[in-house]
């Protein structure tokens, strides 16, 4: 006997990153919850206060957290498509807000976060996905993916899914591509030298086409590709999970 | 507090520097290469590996909590079995009471195993500055003393150097030995060996530092691949010990669990090849040990960050495997933090030691990618405290002005999501203007430091908020 299941009310975090430079990521992922049954809504909302947060700028940061934690309110699941930003709020909301009056709240909203590939995969409960993309892709695993939301198969159970995908696992794809949010800014040669390290470990792959879940590592990592006039594609994953192969890859010239 | 030969505060010249140097850069692909593939291996092979590290941080936040006690415990063990201890509340004090215990020997040469905390005092300067000549045992060690050079890595301290540069330090500084090729390995072992075995029959006193400071029973412990540590200690008539106040455990037992994910996490190996365990004088019957056994104890802020947000580091057993882990150490190697302590654990302990005036840059040179803290077998949870720093800083005023007052703005906008939404999808609206179709801008400006190196994707335009708003939903693109 199966209870009838009613479907979950998702709000999506967009990222400031995806709704400033890559608004199209966010309607794949509008489409791949829609996909997996929820029903989605796009409170109202700005950035989930982390560049402050590791900045050091804590009443910054507090400030803009609080915001999300309005916004937020009320619904079962937060999804976002960033291990970044989900990581914030479940792992650095309740350090954030720990002896403060929003406490509870934090707490809350960080047990009802996730990142998008790990939602699909292990509370809606999606298996495949209707999408196809015949190139060979390789994988740049996010630390924030890896390491504050516990994401690492997931994505890759969504992608066999795909018609026509091969994967091809590049070495050193758990190490950061140096983007580090303000580090980049603040260290330009040493990121830019992570960064070139990772784009050699993409590329040694021989794949068209290089994925992450993180909208900030892509952007280091496709500025560090294009400048050496390298021919591997970037996307963010949810786009070749949507079946959106039509928008060009970023940073690629529009048609 | 002062930390010997700080030049923390020229990290970005000192990091520059170090993208350049093709030898380093060799060596640090090596290395990352090398202990981390070991230290899963070893991992991997030891199914209790997290509960041991689980064990680890018990004892060692345990002794934290109570290490008045455990340290005067340790003082009579030591006493007990015919040793001195003495206390050093910053490094001057430290390098003063090794020079009175050398100079009341009438030590002229002195060996040393490898010591981290006589790095952080200096006390090879000045133990030559007063007439006392020190001679470093390990090799890595060795090789960085006759460069004039501070270790860059914690376990591997002349990681930096290739065969050739090393053949090149030994022909100039042992001219009574044959000349050697830089693929000669033997024979600049052997070159090595011959010249140290002289010293070590010379010493007056052996220095070592200390794995750890076993309270139950007064002994000290150091592990090492070379067994020089073993010679350090025996052969001379007085063996001193210099330890920083954190290195003391329980019992030995605790010890051992510890021991069990040190070499582990530090080069993958199982165990340490040596592991030598001292315990005060020479007893009657003994075959061997020092007439005189000293440790001095040196605290040197350790004890003010008791009680701090940057405690935890006091559990690291500097078993460089956050070094080995960290992205930005695998670029800019161990000279660049201009510290003792480098890497990950630097990052966090040298300011925590010697404050943020001079070495600010620490904190920040951070992706905080958090592979420190995955490795860390003490579970140190190094980019919370990056951040903490990161706070203080900021809570100073000492951080930059620009960076600060471009947060500010930031945040001003996203305090107000619907402001925030209206300013930026104008400018997102705008720069996607200025990109046209070319998908990316290969220079911008007030992007110039982004944009040196790596071009920066254009947006695609009017923002994800608007175009929601505006009814837009999945689908739009086909
Ligand atoms: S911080 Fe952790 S990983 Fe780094 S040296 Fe210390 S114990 Fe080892």
């Amino acid at each position: 006997m199966t209870e009838p299941v009613s479907s979950p009310r998702v709000a999506l975090l967009v990222t400031c990153l995806v709704d400033l430079f890559r608004p199209t990521v966010g309607f794949a992922t509008v489409k791949l919850l829609e996909d997996a049954g929820c029903t989605v809504e796009v409170p109202l909302q700005s950035c989930c206060g982390q560049p402050a947060y590791n900045s050091g700028e804590r009443d910054h940061a507090m400030a803009i957290a609080r915001t999300m934690l309005d916004a937020f309110e009320g619904y079962d699941h937060v999804v976002a498509p960033s291990g970044s930003c989900a990581g914030m709020v479940i792992r650095h909301y309740p350090e954030l807000f720990a002896g403060t009056e929003d406490e509870a709240r934090a707490a809350d909203l960080a047990g009802r976060t996730w990142e998008l590939t790990r939602y699909l995969v292990e509370v809606a409960g999606m298996t495949t996905v209707d999408a196809r993309c015949d190139a060979t892709v390789t994988i740049h695993d996010s630390c924030s993916c890896l390491r504050e939301t516990g994401t690492r198969e997931q994505p890759r159970a969504l992608l066999a899914s795909v018609e026509g995908l091969t994967l091809a696992e590049a070495t050193d794809r758990d190490i950061c591509c140096g983007f580090g949010g303000t580090f980049a800014a603040k260290y330009p040669d040493i990121s830019a030298a992570m960064a070139r390290d990772k784009a050699d470990r993409l590329e040694e792959t021989g794949a068209d086409l290089a994925l992450a879940a993180d909208l900030g590592c892509l952007l280091n990592i496709v500025g560090t590709l294009k400048r050496r006039g390298s021919r591997v594609e970037v996307r963010h994953i949810a786009e070749v999970l949507a079946g959106d192969l039509e928008t060009p890859a970023i940073a690629e010239p529009g048609r | 507090m002062t930390l010997h030969q700080l030049t923390s505060s020229r990290f970005k010249q000192q990091a520059a520097k170090a993208l350049e140097d093709e030898v380093l850069q060799d060596n640090l692909v090596k290395l990352k290469g090398n202990f981390l593939q070991r230290r899963a291996n070893a991992r991997e092979s030891l199914p209790e590996f997290d509960d041991l590290r689980d064990i680890a941080v018990g004892i060692k936040t345990h002794t934290l909590e109570h290490l008045d006690l455990y340290l005067e415990a340790f003082e009579n063990a030591v006493e007990a079995s015919g040793g001195h201890v003495h206390w050093a509340r910053d490094d001057a004090e430290a390098r003063n009471l090794v020079l009175a215990i050398c100079r009341a020997e009438n030590a002229k040469t002195v060996t040393k195993g490898k010591t981290m905390v006589g790095e952080e005092i200096g006390l090879n300067a000045y133990l030559e500055a007063n007439g006392i000549t020190p001679v470093e045992t390990d090799l890595g060690e060795y090789i960085i003393q006759l460069a004039g050079e501070p270790p860059s890595h914690i376990i591997a301290p002349a990681i930096h150097k290739n065969r050739q540069q090393v053949a090149e330090l030994f022909n100039d500084h042992h001219p009574d030995l044959a000349d050697r090729g830089p693929d000669d390995v033997d024979g600049l072992l052997a070159d090595a060996r011959a010249v140290l075995r002289q010293r070590f029959l010379k010493a007056d006193v052996g220095i070592t530092g200390a794995n750890f400071l076993i309270a139950e029973t007064g002994q000290t412990v150091i592990v090492t691949n070379e067994g020089n540590g073993d010679l350090t200690q025996l052969l001379p008539r007085v063996h001193l010990v210099v330890a920083g106040i954190e290195k003391v455990v329980p019992s030995l037992e605790d010890a051992t669990s510890i021991m069990r994910i040190l070499a582990r996490s530090g080069t993958g190996q199982e165990m340490s090849s040596y592991t030598s365990f001292s315990a005060g004088t020479r007893r009657p019957g003994d075959i061997d040990g020092p007439e005189a056994f000293h440790v001095v104890l040196v605290d040197n802020g350790r004890s003010a960050l008791l009680g701090s947000p940057t405690e935890e580091i006091l559990r690291c057993i500097r078993c460089g495997c956050c070094l080995n882990a960290c992205p930005v150490y695998g670029k800019v190697g161990g000279h660049a933090y201009g510290s003792t302590y480098s890497g990950p654990v630097g990052a966090v302990l040298t300011p925590a030691l010697a404050g943020l005036a001079e070495t600010n840059h620490l904190p920040n040179a951070s992706s905080l990618c958090g592979r420190c803290e995955a490795v860390c077998p003490m579970r140190i949870p190094i980019p919370k405290m990056l951040r903490h720093l990161r706070e203080e800083e900021a809570r100073s005023g000492r951080a930059p002005a620009a960076a600060r007052n471009g947060l500010s703005l930031w945040a001003a906008f996203a305090k107000r999501p619907g402001l925030y939404r209206w300013a930026t999808n104008l400018a997102m609206c705008v720069l996607a203007g200025r990109a046209g179709k070319r998908g990316r801008f290969a220079s911008l400006p007030g992007a110039g430091a982004w944009t040196r190196d790596r071009d920066l994707a254009a947006p695609q335009g009017t923002s994800f908020q608007t175009r929601w708003k505006k009814g837009e939903r999945p689908g739009t693109w086909a």
